[in-house]
C-alpha cells in the first residue's frame, strides 16, 4: 500500500485530487446555496469544446478548458436572470458546443482515448504541469472566495436584502461565476467533463442536510470531498477500475443514501434552503 | 456526388436516419409542448449507462439503450411531478448513472472507440440488423403516436381540462415517456448521447417558432429533421468529418436565427 504512494503519478493524482477535492467543495458549498448546479453542469460542457479545441491551438487542454469556460461564465454572468428557466435555448448552445467538441476532436486527433479521458478525467495521469496549474488556481479561488465570502453569503441567501443594503449582487454574481468556471475546470481533470456533479455539487448537497451554520456546512462538505476522493483513489489503485467511477459512485450513493436515513434518524432538523426553487 | 450512394453503409445511413428523424421530429414536438426536454437529457444519460452494460455483456447496444431508457421513463412516469422538479437529486442520480456507463467500457477493455461512438453516434457505421431494428421501432413509435395524436395532444395543451373531460392524462403521460425513451434510443445511434438535443429538441423548437398549428409544425419539423440529418451524411461523407458535427451545427444554426429574429411566440 505505502509502496503504491512512491510513483510519481500516484503522487500526483493524491496531491492534485486534495486540492481540487477542496476547492470544489467550499464552491460547491455556494453552488447549492444559490442553485447553480445547471451552471455547472453547463460550464462542464462547454469545458469539452475548450479541452479539444486547445490542443488545435497548441496550448494545453486544461488552459483551453479554463479560457472557454471563463469565457461562458462572464457570458452567463452578464445575462443573469434573463437565462434562467430557459431550457431549450441552453440545451441547443450546450449541444452545439459539444458538437464543436467532436469537431475539434476529429481534426486534431482520431484517437478516442482523448475523448474519454476528456469526457470520464483522467486523475491518474496528471502532469506536473496540471498540477501547478491547478494548485495555482486554487489558491487565487479560495483567496477570492475569503475575501468576498461575506457579502457572497448574504447575497446567496437573501439577494434583495442584500441589494438593499448596498451590496454589489450583480458583481458578486460574475465573480461567482468566474470563481465557479475554474473549479468546474478543475473538477473536469479528476473526474471529467459528465461527472462533474459528483465533486461539485454532491459533497455540498449531502452536507447541506446535516450541518446547519454555513462553516459547518462547508467544513463537513470538504472532509465529504475528501473522502470521496481519497477513497475513490484508494479503490481504483487497489481494485484496477477507472477513479472517476469509484469518486462518482461514492459520491452520489453517498447522498442517495445518507440524506433519506438521516432524514429517518433525525426529522425536523433539516431547513430548506432559502430558495430552493429560485432556479426552474 | 450522388456516387457514394452506391456504398452500402451509406446506404444504410440515410435509411436508418430518415426513420430517426421523422420520429424524432414528432415526439420531440410533443416533448416541447410537455415541458418534457429534460426528460430527454435525461434519458441518454441514463441510456450511456446502458449501452456500455450492453457492450459489456456482448449485446447489441440498441436493446441496453431500450431497456434503461424504458426503465428510466416507467421510474420517472410513475413518481410524478415532484421528484422531476428536485434537480439536484435528479443531476446525482445522472452522475450515477454515467458513473456505471464509464465503469461498463473500462470492463470492457478499455475500447474507447465505443465510448466515443455511444457519446457522439455513429450513423455511418450502422449495420443492417441496426437499420431494420431502427426502423421497426420507429414505426411502432409513430404508430402509437398517430393513435393517440388527438387525446396526448388535448392533454399536453390544457391537462386540467383534459383530465376533467376523461381523458386518462397520467396514463398518457407514461405512455408518451416511454414513446420518448424508444425515440431517445434510436437517436441515440445517430447523434450520440450528448447531442440528442440536435434532433429531438432542434427541429420541433425551430419548427415551432415558424408556424401556427399542430400539423404544420410537426411537418415542418419533420422536413428539417431530414434536411439536418441527409445534409450532414453527404456533408460527412464528403469531407470526412463527423456527422454529428454537422447536425449540431446545421441544428444550432438554424435555431439560432429563427429564435432571434421570428415573432411566432408559443
Amino acid at each position: 500500500m505505502i509502496a503504491l504512494l512512491h510513483h510519481q503519478f500516484i503522487q500526483y493524482a493524491f496531491l492534485s485530487g486534495t486540492i481540487i477535492a477542496i476547492v470544489c467543495a467550499i464552491v460547491g458549498y455556494f453552488v447549492v446555496l444559490r442553485a447553480q448546479a445547471f451552471a455547472g453542469h453547463a460550464l462542464s460542457h462547454i469545458g469539452f469544446a475548450g479541452a479539444t479545441g486547445a490542443a488545435l491551438i497548441g496550448v494545453s487542454s486544461l488552459t483551453g478548458t479554463f479560457i472557454f469556460t471563463i469565457l461562458a461564465a462572464l457570458g452567463m454572468g452578464f445575462l443573469g436572470k434573463r437565462i434562467q428557466g430557459r431550457d431549450v435555448e441552453i440545451g441547443m448552445i450546450l449541444s452545439f458546443a459539444l458538437g464543436l467538441g467532436v469537431l475539434f476532436l476529429k481534426l486534431y486527433t482520431t484517437n478516442a482515448n482523448e475523448a474519454v479521458g476528456i469526457l470520464f478525467g483522467s486523475i491518474l495521469s496528471v502532469t506536473s504541469y496540471d498540477l501547478l496549474l491547478s494548485v495555482i488556481s486554487a489558491v487565487i479561488t479560495l483567496l477570492l472566495l475569503l475575501i468576498i465570502f461575506r457579502p457572497l453569503l448574504f447575497a446567496s441567501v437573501d439577494p434583495e436584502v442584500a441589494e438593499a443594503r448596498g451590496v454589489p449582487v450583480q458583481l458578486l454574481s460574475i465573480v461567482f461565476m468566474i470563481l465557479l468556471a475554474m473549479t468546474v475546470t478543475e473538477a473536469i481533470l479528476v473526474v471529467g467533463v459528465l461527472l462533474v456533479f459528483a465533486l461539485l455539487v454532491a459533497p455540498a448537497a449531502t452536507a447541506q442536510h446535516i450541518a446547519k451554520r454555513p462553516f459547518a456546512t462547508i467544513l463537513l462538505s470538504v472532509i465529504l470531498g475528501l473522502g470521496f476522493t481519497w477513497g475513490g483513489l484508494l479503490l481504483a489503485l487497489f481494485l484496477h477500475g477507472p477513479a472517476s467511477f469509484f469518486i462518482a459512485g461514492l459520491a452520489s450513493l453517498t447522498y442517495l443514501f445518507a440524506v433519506p436515513v438521516y432524514h429517518i434518524v433525525s426529522p425536523h432538523f433539516y431547513m430548506p434552503l432559502p430558495h430552493e426553487d429560485r432556479e426552474k | 456526388m450522388l456516387d457514394i450512394l452506391q456504398y452500402s453503409f451509406i446506404q444504410n445511413a440515410f435509411i436508418a436516419s430518415f426513420f430517426v428523424s421523422v420520429v424524432a421530429a414528432i415526439v420531440g414536438y410533443f416533448m416541447l409542448v410537455r415541458g418534457l426536454t429534460f426528460a430527454g437529457h435525461a434519458f441518454s444519460h441514463v441510456g450511456f449507462a446502458g449501452a456500455a452494460g450492453a457492450v459489456w455483456l456482448g449485446i447489441n447496444p440498441i436493446y441496453g439503450l431500450l431497456a434503461f431508457t424504458i426503465a428510466a421513463a416507467i421510474g420517472i412516469g410513475s413518481l410524478g411531478k415532484e421528484l422531476r422538479e428536485r434537480d439536484i437529486t435528479i443531476g446525482i442520480m445522472f452522475t450515477l448513472a454515467l458513473a456505471f456507463g464509464a465503469l461498463f467500457l473500462f470492463l470492457y477493455t478499455g475500447y474507447a472507440e465505443e465510448a466515443y461512438s455511444i457519446l457522439f453516434g455513429t450513423i455511418l457505421g450502422i449495420s443492417a440488423v441496426n437499420v431494420v431494428i431502427t426502423a421497426f421501432f420507429s414505426l411502432l413509435t409513430i404508430l402509437v403516436v398517430i393513435l393517440l395524436f388527438r387525446p396526448l395532444l388535448f392533454s399536453s395543451f390544457d391537462p386540467e381540462v383534459a383530465e376533467a373531460r376523461g381523458v386518462p392524462t397520467q396514463k398518457l403521460a407514461i405512455v408518451f415517456l416511454i414513446l420518448a425513451a424508444i425515440t431517445v434510443s434510436v437517436s441515440v445511434q445517430v447523434v450520440g448521447v450528448l447531442l440528442i438535443f440536435t434532433l429531438l429538441v432542434g427541429p420541433a423548437a425551430t419548427a415551432m417558432r415558424l408556424v401556427k398549428g399542430p400539423y404544420k409544425t410537426i411537418g415542418l419539423a419533420i422536413t428539417l429533421g431530414l434536411l439536418y440529418s441527409w445534409v450532414s451524411i453527404f456533408l460527412a461523407a464528403e469531407t470526412n468529418l463527423p456527422v454529428s458535427f454537422f447536425i449540431a451545427t446545421l441544428s444550432f444554426g438554424v435555431y439560432l436565427p429563427v429564435r432571434l429574429l421570428a415573432k411566432t411566440n408559443i
